[in-house]
Order: structure tokens, then sequence, then C-alpha cells
């Protein structure tokens, strides 16, 4: 009965081991098109934004463009990275969501500790070396 | 109980032989190439997050300077945009053109890719020379010297893809589709693809953020 299980698993898998020979990913035409499409537009809409004034305040044009990056960096990692859970025992996943984590720390402690760095010095002296020649 | 029966089973249908092992979902590559190429872009990935964090920092720290509202100019940055994007279709075609074992559609492919590189590199150096006959060079600013740290790390990059490439075409056509061109080939498309991905981060960050007012 369990050798039987055996069986038809690896019968399942039979078709996924021809390709993957050098644990390559398999690419098909289809699936670059559709990313190449969806970056496409994805470019075009924020560039499009910017350089229309389409939204009066700048605080929303720079939401809106980073939220239209944040999707097409998605795009491109499916699409044309082909990253999926299962590639390489799901380690590649597992790398990149530490380099997220880590880019992410990065990013926002940089703008925040310097940030309150801009607003904790202290005045008199951020002038005086203003004004020193 | 149910051990024993495949213990006995097994050793009816192999006698003699080694005893094969089918672990369902686990699967082993023929080596760990791919994974540790993708460990290397991670960590690149982690040297271009400290450069957007110093642009991030000081991005609009002039000194009385130029602004990027008054240097960049977006028509150009957007055909930059559109050449990196052609080059990872096309160079995608050609992974897809190994898969069918052609080479002479592989090599059109990687040369076409190696031209959209090559005139993406050669805007951006048009760009900078610009930039710096106007006097914006990178000691003028700490916005200046972040801009050319992050975009000139990028353009560095594209550079040495490029010099990449060229050699993996003379290995393809020296060796052919050997499992070792295959490999090389599988990491210049993680490569080629991942500087696509920054370059989504520099183009949004630095030249469509970087011209708001």
């Amino acid at each position: 009965m369990s050798a039987h299980n055996e069986h038809a698993a690896h019968g399942g898998h039979g078709d996924h081991h021809d390709d993957h020979d050098d644990g390559a990913p398999h690419a098909t035409v289809k699936g670059y098109l559709t990313g190449f499409v969806l970056s496409l537009i994805l470019t075009a809409i924020p560039f499009w934004i910017v350089m229309g004034n389409v939204f009066d305040k700048s605080s929303t044009t720079a939401f809106v463009v980073l939220a239209f990056a944040a999707v097409q960096i998605v795009v491109h990692m499916i699409y044309f990275l082909h990253m999926n859970a299962k590639s390489e025992h799901g380690w590649t996943m597992l790398a990149l969501i530490f380099t997220v984590v880590v880019v992410v720390i990065t990013l926002s402690g940089s703008l925040w500790v310097m940030y309150h760095m801009n607003h904790n010095m202290i005045p008199g002296l951020m002038n005086e070396t203003h004004k020193m020649p | 109980m149910s051990d024993t029966t495949v213990l006995s089973s097994h050793g009816a249908v192999s006698a003699g032989q080694h005893p094969l092992f089918h672990l369902p979902g686990e699967h082993h590559p023929e080596n760990g190439t791919l994974l540790g190429f993708w460990l290397y872009l991670m960590s690149d990935c982690l040297v271009f997050a400290c450069l957007f964090a110093v642009y991030a920092v000081v991005g609009r720290s002039f000194a009385a300077g130029p602004s990027g509202a008054d240097l960049f100019d977006l028509r150009l940055v957007a055909l930059n945009t559109a050449f990196l994007l052609f080059s990872s279709i096309t160079y995608g075609f050609a992974m897809i053109e190994m898969q069918r074992k052609r080479m002479g559609a592989t090599m059109a492919w990687l040369a076409i890719t190696a031209l959209f590189g090559a005139a993406f590199i050669g805007v951006e150096l048009y760009e900078f020379a610009h930039l710096i006959h106007e006097g914006a060079v990178p000691q003028r600013s700490a916005f200046l010297s972040s801009f050319f740290a992050l975009v000139g790390t990028h353009g560095l990059h594209v550079t040495f893809g490029l010099v990449w490439l060229v050699v993996l075409s003379v290995q393809l056509a020296k060796r052919g589709f050997i499992p070792e061109n295959r490999r090389r080939l599988m990491c210049l498309s993680m490569f080629w693809h991942f500087l696509d991905v920054v370059w989504i981060g520099v183009f949004t960050f630095v030249y469509l953020m970087g011209v708001l007012p």
C-alpha cells in the first residue's frame, strides 16, 4: 500500500523531472509576454502621472508612483525572475524575504534616524556653522 | 506492520540491486550554483539598498545648487527605461530559444539584448556628460554625490553585464549548449532581470520623485 503510494507520487513528478536536469525554471513565451505587457503599462502610467502633472499635491504623486513601482517589482519577480515558493526547496524565497526585511529596516531606519537627527540639532549651533565663511 | 510489507515487496522486485528511494516533494538540483547566485544577487540588493538609503537622506540637500527638477530630462529617462525593459524581454526570448536548443536564434536574441544594453549605457553616459558639462558634478552637493553614486553603480552593473554577455556568446559559439553554458545563461538571466528590477527603483525614486516640487 505504502509502496504503491510512493510510485504514484513519483509518476506525478515524472514530467517535472525532465525539465529540471539542472534545476532550471521553465520559461514560456506567454509568461514573458505577460510580464512585458504588464511592466510596460506599469511603467507608462507613473511617467504619465509625473510628466502630465495629474495630481496637484506632490505627496499624492509620490505615493501613487511608489505603489506602481512596488507592483512592477512583484511582476518582474514572478514573470522574469520566475520566483515561486518551491524553487530550490523554498530557499530562494527565504533569502528574498530576509533581504526584503533588511532592506526595509535599512531604508526606514535611515530616514527615521536622520530625520530626528536634523530636528534635534541645537538650533543656535546650526546657524553658527552656516554663518561661518 | 506496513513497514515490513514495504521492505518485503522491495526485496522481491529489486533483489540484488541497490534499493531505490523516491521521496515525494523532495527534489535535488544538480548543484547549488543557481541558489548561490541568487544569494549573491540578494547581497547586491543590500548594496543598492544602502545607496538608496543615502539618496533618501541627502537627496534634497542641494547646497544652493541645481535640483532634480532643474537637471533631469524625463523623456531621456523614459527612453532609457524602455531600452532596459526591451532588453529584458529579448533576454527572455534568448532563454526560450535555449530551451528549444536553437543556437542561431539564441545568439541573435543575445545580440539584440546586448544592443539594447549598450544603448542604455550610451544614453546614461550622454546624460552624465551633459550634467558634468552644466557644472552638476558629484562634488557640487550631497544630492549630486548620492545621485552619481546610485545611478553610477547601477550603470556599472549593466556594463559588467554587457561584458559577461559578450564573453558568454563567445563561449556559446565555441562549446554549444553544454550544461555549463546553460547554467551560465541562467545566471546571467537572473543578473540581467535583477538589474531591471533595481532600475524600477531608480527611475521611480530618483527621477520621477526627484522632479516633484
